[in-house]
């Protein structure tokens, strides 16, 4: 198919529309606003459901009141938008609400800056909602894989009734690229919903209160059998240069495009690297570190934040290779070279 | 043969309520099954349950129900309507919940014109917790949070939720009516019905606040609950329709 030339968050909402969504709910909030610009004006011409919602706490409520009623319902914010909307994932897990969430991250904390950040990584994977409760989530370093992802994320939601989101930032949101809209999605068969209540008449209950404890441990079991089922079928990432590497960085989104060009640089200082890129956030990508070659000395965690994602690398590493640091924050973005240079620092430690 | 002249609505399971004694919630919740049911919408309908003693009336109405977040039950009932604009949609929620926690998603879905009917049922305290002061608590009255009375310098003056919908012109229909008597729970279900036949005919955001007794949490008998209703909330707050008519698209 042909590629055509777009926007990043146009991309991201194009995407959501051809994955099938009924109704959008969302509240402005840079560097995201695109989204809703593009669907406010073409989800009503299509005779769907855009509502610019008096918050994100409402936006999420209604993503809840939709996704209730058996719609495929989105809603997408930035960083400190999805933060108001913790109390509405927990809500949607509990009741295994299936909808899809955009968070086209920036820096923090508070009211941090717009500029793009990876630092939302603890809030995507551990939540800020009360509870035992996953949200499946999924981290592109590009357009198309940003899109591929958006449109199979509906599915994927659908088919284990648990949110899942998107994890980008002001860098992709805001990037211009060529994608293929059209490129065919993994086939999943889909539950019927009937469990929704859209005024069926057969007495439907969409909760999350079991005032009995002992019914409340039996649904948290019964949710962490799901958890189990993505944990063993959803990790997803992508392994570059790793035959007789000597070192690995380890880093997702927008950092893995940037480690990308760091691995030409260390290749001419002679430096064999690879690149273990996560795609889902969570489940965190256990496997790809069962699988590494004999030849690794180390592992350089790169991020934009200043070590988040280090902890599952650290779970997942069991302590077998050592570990080195590369961050930055704030909306900061590193140059390949600092990134190349963390490496070589390693290898001259490692060497010592 | 025997005719039958009274029996429980279809609107309502067979499940025991869960309310105290002399507690008019049961009241309502007759009302609103029964005006299901004599609308013929029963089938059609989903309920939102708030966070408060009413979160349980998703065990009474024998609807769809949703259980919302405190607060939450507009947005939740307008995702719900947007989606599924054939339903018949109606939220059931507390003072605590509405006209505190909630205030905001319950003016903006009004003033939006979501066509939903909200049942907000003002007993001037909160229920479920035990007992505390709610933006609906009346001057004076003592709480477990408002030892020594509702003083207005520390706590400001109760909030009239009628009175501040009747300012949303896309309100179409805004009532208060009380459940003391039974000829004040007759004007109640008539309250009700229009409540529900607006959204049917699409004409639009209802709400019905309806003064609502909670003896335990007052420290009263059942009937003198009543009175307390009759005399001093009714005196502040009072049973009246404050607005009827269609939304003002001009305002």
């Amino acid at each position: 198919m042909k590629k055509i030339l777009m926007k990043g968050n146009e991309a991201i909402a194009r995407a959501a529309i051809l994955g099938g969504l009924d109704a959008f709910f969302g509240y402005p909030i840079t560097p995201q606003n695109e989204i809703p610009e593009y669907l406010s004006k073409h989800l009503p011409k299509m005779g769907k459901v855009f509502v610019q919602a008096e918050s994100e706490t409402a936006a999420i409520n209604m993503v809840y009141g939709a996704a209730a009623a058996g719609a495929r319902t989105m809603t997408t914010s930035s960083s400190p938008g999805i933060a108001l909307m913790q109390e509405g994932i927990s809500y949607l897990c509990g009741s295994e609400l299936p909808c899809v969430l955009v968070n086209v991250m920036r820096g923090g904390p508070g009211l941090g800056g717009i500029q793009p950040s990876q630092a939302d990584y603890y809030q995507i994977t551990r939540g800020g909602g009360n509870g035992d409760y996953r949200v499946l989530s999924f981290a592109p370093e590009n357009l198309q894989e940003t899109v591929d992802l958006m449109k199979e994320a509906f599915d994927i939601a659908d088919f284990y009734r648990n949110p899942v989101m998107i994890a980008v930032d002001g860098l992709i949101g805001q990037m211009m690229e060529t994608v293929d809209l059209h490129r065919e999605k993994p086939k999943r068969e889909l539950p019927d919903k009937d469990w929704a209540a859209c005024g069926s008449g057969k007495k439907r209950l969409v909760n999350s209160l079991y005032l009995d404890p002992a019914e409340l441990e039996r649904h948290n079991f019964r949710l962490f059998e799901k958890y189990r089922m993505m944990e063993e079928n959803e990790q997803r990432y992508e392994l570059v240069k790793m035959e007789e590497a000597e070192f690995a960085i380890v880093a997702y989104g927008t950092m893995a495009r940037i480690a990308r060009s760091a691995l030409e640089l260390l290749e001419e200082a002679g430096v064999k690297t690879g690149l273990i890129k996560p795609i889902s956030l969570w489940p965190f990508p256990k496997k790809a570190f069962s699988e590494l070659p004999a030849s690794l000395k180390g592992l350089l965690v790169a991020e934009l934040s200043l070590g988040q994602m280090l902890d599952d690398v650290k779970i997942a590493n069991e302590g077998r290779l050592p570990i080195a640091f590369f961050g930055r924050t704030g909306g900061m973005l590193p140059e390949p070279e600092e990134i190349a240079e963390a490496v070589l620092k390693m290898k001259a430690e490692a060497s010592q | 043969m025997k005719t039958i002249v009274y029996q429980k609505s279809k609107g309502l399971t067979d499940a025991q309520l869960s309310y105290c004694p002399g507690c008019t919630h049961g009241i309502v919740h007759k009302l609103v099954s029964e005006a299901l049911v004599e609308l013929d919408v029963l089938d059609k309908a989903v309920g939102i349950a708030s966070v408060g003693c009413s979160v349980l009336s998703y065990n009474f109405f024998n609807c769809d129900m949703v259980q919302a977040a405190h607060g939450r039950a507009c947005a939740v009932a307008t995702g719900i309507k947007r989606a599924r604009p054939e339903a018949i949609v109606f939220s059931y929620q507390g003072d605590g919940d509405l006209a505190s926690i909630g205030i905001a998603e319950t003016i903006h879905a009004a003033n939006r014109g979501e066509n939903l009917t909200v049942i907000f049922i003002n007993n001037a305290i909160y229920g479920m917790t035990g007992g505390q002061m709610a933006p609906t608590t009346l001057l004076g009255q003592k709480t477990t949070t408002s030892p020594l009375g509702r003083d207005s310098k520390l706590h400001g003056l109760p909030i009239r939720i009628a009175e501040i919908f009747s300012e949303i012109p896309r309100a179409v229909f805004v009532e208060r009516v009380s459940v003391h008597n039974p000829r004040a729970v007759r004007n109640a279900k008539k309250a009700i019905l229009k409540a529900f036949r607006n959204q049917i005919e699409a004409r639009g955001f209802s709400l019905v606040e309806v003064l609502s007794t909670c003896p335990v949490n007052w420290g009263m008998t059942p009937v003198e609950a009543l009175r307390w209703v009759e005399q001093e909330m009714m005196a502040y707050y009072p049973v009246k329709t404050f607005r009827d008519g269609d939304a003002d698209e001009k305002a």
